[in-house]
């Protein structure tokens, strides 16, 4: 598959970070490319969101490059490196929508800064991402503490999609909601990809996203990308710290929830 | 924001019109200017030629081309199409606004407020005294620790303002009387004025509305930030009382601290005055504190002391109350420190104009 896509969306080469004198990765490398939906994935402390908060240009590894549609950030002046943030959204794991806002002046705010548009489309524009989220009209109108987690997160993402970016990051999309809100919230979340030419990247914990969302599963381990693979393949891995983290019995339940006759 | 092309543009070709450029978040403004020559066009005579559509450039081209897809100009690839559709399904004009009341139902809501901020303020006083007595009985949930931490940040780390700040008032209420008794030859009652006014009233009032703004504002700021994080809940789970570790070390660590804070305020305060006298008046320091002693019976010092307790009890209460009552997000923790302070002094206030009405009744 790889060598029909010859060029990564997200390139990221011999990334060292350190905290505190502790390196989280050692010389580490991952590609991603158009179109996929790859999960992060390892153990607790390993450095998932890290590299996420990387890719976002939230954070600085201490070395190596990291190359966003093509283009090498450590280059990049402020000009340049606000465009391409224009091209990503995120959302982060508990909201981060901005509490003194309505939940439609939350996705206006990119809009409204960065477009001058006339109010009326404005409004219109943010309230098509809330409708996009799978959010009732009325929701546009409430405050972020006043609506439930799970409409929270489907807000968070309709802010990250306000400026219509082609590279979606998600920490922890599902953590904290019930099963079926979680579900639903993968759907939708298949749906704007499909939709929305959207590639996507998400940090998770939970299996059964990984089983059900995701194209292709990064795991990491030892500081490193241990192996960039399908879901099923990956759990065929032999390397002992993916067997540990996919042998248990909560692993095998998402599994066999999956195979046991869920819908592709 | 993907593959930005370049700028949107008409371009006739033949009979027809070609309609090129992206229809993409970056380009929503060039698309509206473009809006007067394209509604004056009729769609059957424009070639829409686009690499790049995004939902945003969707809706505007629904704005500008209307949601019938049979008044569409030719061109779109089925991908577009396809985006095209999924919008119009989701478009939704009517955005709904919060909701406002009317001015006589605001009003209303207001007083109605009224009410039940004195019940809260109530049963948060009712609150505290039952813990207080319940620490009285158990003595040993005393924490000392966090009582001398109060000590210390709201009661010596306020000594420099309070100082200053009634050293100052002090000399200004000279400074004026002084003019005036001056016209009278009255100079010698500027000891009773300023001995007076700050004992009895400024000594207590300046103090009490500093460490409202001082500690109040903190104690509210504290609780709020605490009791979103869920530590107050984590608190009660552990089988301790809140009350024990947040509010009563505050509330006897300010019984404490207040009165003393009062007596240095009216120490500095007469300390300004006396040189004000002495500048203005020619009143020596030495027929100052004499006169003082001589003049002004020890029942106004007592009067401002006595009020000190009283105006801590407002200081805590109010300040706990807001923060234990904060919900929401960070605009709670603003609103709850602000509306600390408001009401504290509002209470202060209050309170020593009640005070003035019950001494001058018992005649003191």
């Amino acid at each position: 598959m790889t060598e029909l896509r010859p060029r990564p969306l997200v390139r990221l080469r011999n990334i060292t970070t350190r905290f505190a004198g502790q390196s989280v990765h050692e010389s580490l490398n991952l590609s991603v490319y158009k179109g996929e939906r790859l999960a992060l994935v390892g153990a607790s402390g390993c450095g998932k969101s890290v590299l996420l908060n990387e890719i976002a240009l939230l954070t600085q590894p201490q070395q190596g490059q990291i190359l966003l549609f093509g283009q090498n950030t450590a280059r990049m002046d402020g000009r340049g490196l606000l465009q391409l943030r224009h091209r990503m959204g995120m959302m982060f794991q508990q909201g981060a929508l901005f509490s003194s806002l309505t939940l439609l002046e939350n996705v206006m705010l990119p809009l409204r800064e960065y477009q001058p548009l006339p109010l009326p489309l404005l409004k219109e524009l943010a309230m098509l991402k809330l409708k996009l989220v799978g959010l009732p009209t009325s929701a546009a109108a409430r405050l972020p503490q006043e609506i439930s987690g799970g409409m929270l997160k489907r807000a968070a993402v309709a802010r990250a999609l306000a400026l219509d970016p082609s590279l979606l990051l998600l920490d922890e999309p599902t953590a904290g909601l019930d099963p079926a809100s979680a579900s639903a919230f993968d759907d939708m979340l298949l749906e704007l990809h499909a939709t929305m030419d959207l590639t996507l990247i998400l940090v998770t914990h939970d299996l059964d996203s990984l089983w059900r969302v995701t194209d292709q599963v990064a795991f990491l381990g030892q500081k490193q990308v241990l192996c960039k693979a399908p879901i099923e393949e990956l759990v065929m891995q032999d390397h002992p710290d993916i067997r540990h983290y996919f042998a248990n019995t909560r692993a095998a339940g998402a599994q066999g929830r999956r195979q046991g006759g869920l819908p592709v | 924001m993907q593959n930005q092309g370049s700028a949107p543009e008409i371009i006739p070709a033949g009979e027809q019109q070609q309609v090129r450029g992206n229809w993409t978040t970056a380009w929503l403004k060039h698309w509206l200017q473009l809006q007067p020559v394209l509604v004056t066009q009729d769609p059957a005579q424009l070639i829409i030629q686009a690499d790049a559509m995004d939902s945003n450039g969707a809706l505007t081209f629904l704005h500008l081309f209307g949601n019938n897809p049979a008044y569409w100009p030719a061109g779109l690839t089925p991908s577009q199409q396809q985006l095209l559709q999924l919008v119009l399904k989701h478009r939704e004009s009517h955005i709904p606004e919060p909701v406002m009341l009317n001015w006589v139902a605001d009003i209303g809501y207001r007083v109605s407020r009224l009410g039940l901020y004195t019940r809260q303020f109530l049963e948060f006083l009712g609150q505290l005294v039952m813990a207080l007595l319940s620490l009285l009985r158990h003595p040993h949930r005393f924490r000392l620790r966090l009582f001398l931490d109060v000590i210390q940040k709201d009661g010596l780390h306020a000594v420099p303002i309070v100082a200053l700040l009634s050293f100052l008032l002090g000399a200004v209420v000279a400074w004026q009387g002084a003019l005036q008794l001056k016209a009278y030859g009255a100079n010698i009652f500027i000891v009773e004025l300023v001995a007076l006014t700050h004992l009895r009233e400024l000594g207590p009032l300046i103090t009490a509305i500093l460490v409202a703004g001082r500690s109040g504002s903190a104690y509210a700021a504290q609780l709020a930030t605490m009791n979103m994080n869920q530590e107050i809940q984590a608190l009660r789970s552990l089988g301790q009382n809140p009350f024990d570790w947040l509010i009563l070390p505050k509330l006897l660590g300010l019984l404490v601290v207040l009165p003393l804070l009062t007596l240095l305020a009216d120490l500095s305060g007469l300390v300004g005055g006396m040189l004000v006298a002495q500048a203005q008046l020619d009143i020596s320091p030495s027929l100052f504190w004499q006169r003082l002693g001589d003049e002004i019976s020890i029942i106004h010092f007592v009067v401002g002391m006595i009020k000190a307790p009283v105006f801590a009890l407002i200081i805590v209460n109010v300040g706990c109350m807001q923060g234990m009552l904060a919900r929401g997000g960070a605009e709670a923790v603003g609103l709850r420190t602000t509306r600390s302070v408001v009401q504290a002094i509002f209470l202060v206030i209050i309170t020593d104009a009640l005070f003035s009405i019950l001494f001058s009744n018992a005649g003191w």
